[in-house]
């Protein structure tokens, strides 16, 4: 079979200044009629330049070096625009990773499909009309008819990716590339994504380059695999080959980062009082509402009650909109709680002043999710750490000595202290907020989707270390969570949540093993690759998981 | 237009009417603050110093009344559409007001306009030229005429235009005993007009063009754009079609207030140019203390300003749909 799309020896420059000079060197794929390729890697490994560099969509200070992209007869790189033009959109189709802003939000869902007609073909007014009325039936919309006219914000996340898939299926290309596109969706919503646009490569022998950093994605979706590290491209082959015998030592690392979705038997906690207690805590947010209209309501935690104890990790998941994070905001009193109880040990704190909740504050510590925004750019990180003990009274230099020993206990050098948070990497800032977070010696650490933000083999590292601390130090650790696979490994018990409900708590083993409720049941079915490294996988796989446990 | 939005909008002009109530009042108290007495000024200007003239005066106006009573008549006559009577002209406040509003709306409406058009279009050429020659031009130009002072630049361009090229005008708004009718009535006010309308409006042009540029070149970076790329589109239907709109949105808050400065804004330029609108108006009702016009004045501006507000929201809502009037 001849390839669609030939990459041959592409090296793309980076400008001046860059990190490397080189976003990506050397690299050779091609891609088939009909395959689903995915390329894999972390965040700065060039794997969407290639990609880009196909649709035109290089910024102006980055350029091909060398090498050819060939489609069709065509060099894509020194093809002239004009043409190059005729093939984007048409031939060859794109969609992205954030559905919320690669639509026009000021355009009618319909004209920015319409556009597409508009472009390529002589089609009038009335046959684009209805050439994008069957699309939006063909990719699964609801009353399609009335999506007709909808904008974008009246669209969810995965509806919206739905309308982009339908723009790029438009023209019925020979190849679709695909940047993350479910990567900003609930796990839900990519499970019927990744079914979408399985079933519609199948109806149409599409060709599918799937760009991603998941490897349960790839082991859902992929026929072949391409890895890339640093812009380099260190594997290539079948999926099965790549995903249960990778050959480069980088994949290998990789996939080993991947939690396994098999919850370790763990051992039962001692029986204690717990350190926090959470009874029938409620909070909800009103949007709008004036003079003349009723607020919007948003129960985003109705009736919630739970216990946290010593040494334990507690894990809250869900979907965005569950409610999870505002729990968590609620239980450290940085969102204030319309009713319920919140005890620290037997002090209920839900009613606190500013200076009456003060030194209760050292006893539950925060830890965020974004490591780029949480940290003051303009202090120092021994500042950063400092801050909270000298604010409690600690002398200066006493507090500057612990923020040098919590740097050690986090595996960061101790001349770490006098740089600023720009000049470290985001697993390094993660760590400096876990110190931060341990400065005050904290009972309880809140763990608000610590890890998201993070790659696969540095979130391995961050999880670690959060588990290494908590038996060192005997924390509670309340672990706000969206990933299943990361809630399996690391957490003691689950809590599900959803639309600010809690519908099912238990042992994680149980909850993953024998979940109860209908919507646990369903998160857990739309894990991607939740076959592979489920434990019905065997040989190297099994071993993989032995090194990771 | 749903029940939704014409239930906001009504309750808007209520809000706005008791807004303007509290102007109404602060400005009241403003003038009566500001040192000066109308009946010594219109005395002074009859050549009469007389106690008993002056006297008579007060009790005429009504200004001998204890200020809490001058207060509530005001008011009472405000509730009613009544502006009470000019000191001078012995006219109704509201009709002097009225005479003079079509020379104003003509001066800041083609100011607004022209500045807008300019201004946007300046801009978007600017943001299509990013860091070339066009784009510096444009930026430094817009950087001159931001921080020039008004009056400055109208005495410039009047000494320029009329007194050295004499090309144009420099004052009025038609030319005097030339009785002119029609067609060349209307030549001869656009003559008239173009020097202070340029003048008004540059300083709003170098605004909406620095505004426009910064937004268009905002907007450039975001996914949609890069989607629309993708489509196979032109360059430059993807700048008309998906960056402009998006990039315009900003603009049209700024254009709301600068149209709210429509009646009240052209005081320099209208006394530079001796031009017969509100402003020059006001700036005579100023130096004879009539407090009746100028509170008049101060009025119909607040009015303008409120109602414009509203205007900007409902138009804000038709372009961008995420926005929806029911706050």
């Amino acid at each position: 079979m001849k390839p669609l799309l030939k990459v041959e020896n592409l090296s793309i420059r980076l400008p001046k200044g860059a990190d490397r000079e080189f976003a990506i060197t050397n690299v050779n794929y091609e891609l088939m009629p009909g395959e689903i390729l995915c390329v894999v890697g972390e965040s700065g490994s060039g794997k969407s330049m290639t990609a880009n560099a196909i649709m035109g969509l290089l910024p102006k200070a980055i350029q091909v070096e060398t090498g050819a992209i060939t489609f069709d007869g065509y060099d894509l790189v020194s093809l002239e625009e004009h043409r190059a033009r005729k093939i984007r959109g048409n031939r060859i189709s794109m969609i992205f990773q954030e559905p919320m802003t690669a639509l026009n939000p000021l355009m009618r869902v319909a004209d920015q499909i319409g556009e597409v007609f508009l472009i390529h073909t002589e089609l009038s007014k009335k046959q684009r009309h209805e050439r994008t009325l069957s699309l939006l039936k063909d990719v699964g919309l609801p009353d399609p008819e009335k999506m007709m006219s909808a904008y974008p914000h009246q669209l969810s996340g995965g509806q919206r990716q739905r309308v982009m898939i339908a723009m790029a299926l438009a023209l019925e290309p020979s190849i679709l590339i695909a940047d993350e596109p479910t990567t900003a969706l609930d796990v839900t919503t990519q499970a019927q994504i990744l079914k979408l646009i399985k079933e519609l490569q199948e109806k149409h022998n599409t060709a599918v380059m799937f760009i991603t950093h998941d490897f349960g994605v790839v082991a859902e979706i992929a026929d072949r695999v391409v890895v890339m590290e640093k812009g380099q491209m260190v594997e290539l082959g079948e999926r099965e080959a790549v995903l249960n015998n990778p050959q480069h030592s980088y994949t290998k690392k990789l996939i080993s980062a991947v939690p396994p979705l098999v919850a370790p038997e763990r051992p039962l906690l001692a029986e204690s009082a717990p350190v926090l207690t959470v009874n029938q805590l409620c909070k909800t947010y009103s949007t709008g509402g004036g003079w003349f209209s009723k607020p919007r309501i948003v129960k985003a935690a109705d009736d919630v009650s739970f216990e946290l104890h010593r040494g334990e990790t507690l894990g809250l998941v869900g979907e965005s909109g569950s409610g999870k994070s505002t729990v968590s905001r609620c239980v450290v009193r940085l969102l204030e709680s319309d009713s319920g109880e919140i005890l620290l040990g037997d002090d209920p704190i839900q009613a606190l002043d500013a200076k009456a909740l003060a030194p209760f504050r050292k006893r539950i510590q925060m830890v965020f999710q974004d490591p780029f925004a949480s940290l003051n750019p303009r202090k120092t990180i021994g500042q950063i750490i400092a801050d909270g003990p000298i604010a409690q009274g600690m002398p200066v230099a006493q507090a500057m000595q612990k923020a040098a020993e919590l740097l050690a206990l986090v595996e960061l050098p101790a001349t770490a202290l006098d740089r600023y948070p720009h000049e470290f990497s985001g697993g390094q800032r993660q760590r400096v907020g876990i110190a931060r977070a341990l400065a005050h010696d904290p009972e309880i650490l809140v763990a608000d989707e610590a890890i998201s933000a993070l790659d696969v083999s540095v979130q391995a590292q961050i999880l670690d270390l959060i588990e290494q601390l908590k038996q060192r130090l005997n924390l509670a650790v309340l672990f706000v969570v969206h990933d299943l696979r990361v809630a399996a490994q690391v957490c003691d018990r689950v809590i599900v949540m959803q639309k600010g409900r809690i519908v099912e708590a238990g042992v994680t083993k149980q909850v993953f093993e024998q979940p109860r409720h209908d919507y646990t049941k369903s998160l857990i079915a739309s894990i991607p690759g939740a076959d592979w490294r489920s434990g019905k996988t065997t040989g190297h796989a099994k071993t993989l998981e032995k090194a990771y446990a | 237009m749903s029940i939704q939005t014409l239930m906001y909008i009504g309750g808007r002009l209520i809000k706005g009417a008791i807004v303007l109530l509290v102007i109404a009042v602060f400005n009241f108290f403003l003038i009566r603050a500001a040192p000066g007495d109308p009946a010594k000024v219109m005395a002074g200007e009859a050549g009469a110093t007389d106690e008993l003239f002056l006297q008579q005066l007060r009790e005429q106006f009504g200004l001998d009344q204890p200020l809490y009573y001058q207060l509530w008549v005001y008011i009472s006559n405000l509730v009613q559409f009544d502006m009470g009577i000019t000191y001078r002209q012995q006219m109704p406040v509201f009709d002097l007001i009225m005479d003079r509003m079509p020379a104003t709306l003509l001066l800041t409406g083609a100011a607004f306009l022209l500045s807008l058009l300019i201004g946007v279009l300046a801009g978007v050429v600017a943001a299509q030229k990013h860091k070339q020659w066009a784009d510096s031009f444009i930026t430094v130009a817009a950087l001159i005429f931001y921080a020039t002072p008004l009056f400055w630049l109208a005495m410039m361009a009047a000494l320029f235009f009329s007194v050295y090229l004499n090309w144009l005008p420099s004052f009025g708004m038609e030319t005097v005993g030339a009785n002119l009718t029609g067609f060349d009535r209307f030549i001869d006010i656009m003559t008239h007009l173009i020097l202070p309308a340029a003048t008004l409006g540059l300083f709003f042009t170098a605004v909406y063009a620095r505004m426009t540029r910064a937004s268009m070149i905002e907007t450039t970076r975001m996914d949609f754009v890069k989607t629309a790329i993708a489509k196979g589109m032109t360059p430059n239907r993807v700048t008309y079609r998906h960056v402009l709109r998006n990039a315009l949105l900003p603009v049209v808050t700024l254009a709301g207030l600068q149209a709210g400065q429509l009646i009240g804004g052209a005081v320099l330029t209208e006394t530079v140019f001796a031009w017969p609108g509100i402003g020059r108006l006001m700036f005579e009702a100023l130096f004879q203390r009539d407090y009746n016009l100028l509170l008049g004045v101060f009025f119909i501006s607040s009015a303008m300003v409120v109602l414009f507000n509203l205007i900007t929201d409902v138009i804000y809502c038709v372009v961008d749909p995420r926005i929806e009037l029911s706050k």
